[in-house]
């Protein structure tokens, strides 16, 4: 046997990858790059969608931004407290809170409540059909529901009900990938546990929104009316609720003429006073703005159920800590 | 005039993807949009042309003097990987937004085929240096042709009304099919 035949691969084949072996630990010397070990820890901490959602392409490029000190601890919106929690104990600083807020379809609008101007046949897909005289749906503000969204979305939080998209709260993310999708740009921000929404995106005058949509805004300004607490702005034609402002308490929703503004009532509630408690100082009752709490100087307060809007404003007010909302 | 010939045949005729099938993992993995099958084309372009120099240095430097041919391929895969592991560092150095841009592609092209497939092809057809570096160049560009267009198709597909058993990847091989056959039309040109 020759051993040779086998000397000659063996070497060569070894020499090469030695060399190449030795050249690579060098170049890895040479060419090594310092990496800040907090990225890797932020990194961990995050939820690794890559949404883009903090502003970042992407969990890495959020983590090395909060490393460096330019992205904020809570600014990845899907983690959530948890993740914000985790980076700011890695990074040494506090937190702070960072109000969840979810993304909403703002029309309402669906087959039975808005009229379409024309039959669209063509693709299934909102930009296309936006392409064509703004869609088929005769408001030219409003949701075309061929769910562009429903395929943007990552998290399975959109669906499409009678026509129109809806959000589901309890999934979305705040990942903004359906506001950067959508070519109505009717989807907005609200925060998390909302109860009333204006559902309407019409920027058109009155009387065309009623003659194409049976919930529009209509730019009454009768909720600006109702509203107890400054709450509710007009800009183009149209109500903007100040979620800063807004109690909740429904009033607006109530005196709506078209329904355009959307209020979970099943979530109203009501101010109840603790008997015990109450030592009839009759700052509630000066303070409510539906005037639906009565009593004398120094005796206990009763509130009138019927009146009552469940704004809260007595709870916060009263200084015994005596009424409770339920 | 010899160039001139490598290069239509490499770009067109003989296309890496369309006409050899080499590299038919990428080209359909990341064609989806036409920004990232750029930054793929771009890589592979880098890796292809310095592959196809260095292999050609083992080949008639160490290989052949030894009588060791039929170790092409193991050798061959060796520079390879290691070439792709030093680009990596390389860039990851020196140019960090062009390491960013090219992401995940970068270590993918160590097991790519149609870098494998250039630098055997470059032996077999006998080319000397200047022939072997055009060679990898204009196979990267027909490579980075066939997967842009290819990219752009794809993005157009994505809205398109595709019947529903056809969506994804099953229109996406006939899209691929459709592109080989249109790329026979180059055939008998060199």
């Amino acid at each position: 046997m020759d051993f040779n035949s086998l000397l000659k691969p063996i070497v060569s084949l070894g020499g090469l990858g030695l060399l190449f072996g030795s050249g690579l630990a060098v170049a890895s010397r040479v060419f090594a790059v310092e990496v800040d070990p907090k990225v890797e820890q932020i990194r961990d901490a995050l939820p690794g969608a890559n949404c883009g959602a903090c502003g970042y392409p992407g969990c890495d490029a959020f983590a090395d931004g909060v490393a460096k000190g330019e992205a904020p601890a809570n600014g990845c919106p899907v983690g959530g407290e948890e993740a914000s929690s985790k980076i700011a104990d890695i990074m040494g600083v506090d937190a702070g809170s960072s109000e969840k807020k979810v993304a909403r379809v703002l029309c309402s609008g669906n087959n039975s409540k808005a009229k379409e101007k024309l039959e669209y046949t063509g693709i299934k897909d909102c930009k296309a059909a936006a392409m064509v005289q703004g869609g088929s749906k005769s408001c030219q503000f409003g949701c075309l529901g061929l769910g562009t969204c429903v395929d943007a979305c990552n998290f399975d939080a959109i669906y499409i009900e009678d026509g129109i998209a809806k959000i589901d709260p309890e999934k979305c993310t705040s990942c903004g990938a359906c506001l950067e999708t959508c070519p109505k740009d009717v989807i907005g921000w609200v925060p998390y546990g909302q109860d009333v929404v204006v559902d309407c995106n019409s920027k058109d005058k009155g009387k065309e929104v009623k003659n194409g949509c049976s919930v529009g805004c209509i730019g009454c300004q009768l909720c600006v009316k109702a509203c107890p607490f400054d709450a509710i702005e007009f800009e183009d034609n149209l109500a903007k609720i100040n979620y800063d402002k807004c109690e909740n308490c429904m009033l607006c929703a109530e005196k709506c003429p078209t329904n355009a503004i959307w209020a979970n009532f099943e979530n109203r509630k009501k101010a109840k006073i603790k008997e015990d408690d109450c030592i009839g100082c009759t700052i509630c009752a000066k303070k409510c703005p539906v005037d639906a709490i009565e009593g004398e100087v120094k005796k206990v307060h009763k509130v009138d159920e019927e009146k009552c809007i469940g704004c809260g404003v007595c709870e916060e007010k009263c200084p015994k800590d005596a009424i409770e909302m339920k | 005039m010899e160039i001139l010939k490598i290069a239509i045949s490499a770009m067109l005729v003989n296309n890496f993807v369309l006409s050899r099938f080499l590299g038919i993992c990428p080209f359909l993995g990341v064609s989806k949009k036409v920004e990232t099958a750029s930054g793929m084309g771009m890589a592979v372009a880098f890796v292809m042309t310095l592959a196809s120099v260095i292999t050609y240095i083992v080949q008639y430097a160490v290989l052949e003097p030894l009588g060791l041919a039929y170790l092409q391929t193991i050798a061959f895969i060796l520079v390879i990987a290691s070439l792709v592991q030093f680009v990596e560092m390389f860039i990851k150095k020196s140019s960090p937004s062009l390491y960013e841009a090219l992401g995940v592609y970068l270590p993918l092209i160590t097991t790519n085929c149609a870098v494998l497939g250039l630098t055997i092809l470059n032996i077999q057809e006998e080319f000397n240096l200047i022939e072997t570096i055009a060679h990898g160049i204009f196979a990267s560009i027909g490579f980075s042709l066939a997967i842009i267009l290819f990219a752009g198709i794809r993005e157009r597909l994505a809205i398109a009304d595709v019947p529903k058993s056809l969506e994804g990847a099953p229109i996406a091989l006939i899209t691929a099919g459709l592109m080989s056959i249109a790329f026979l039309g180059f055939a008998g040109l060199v």
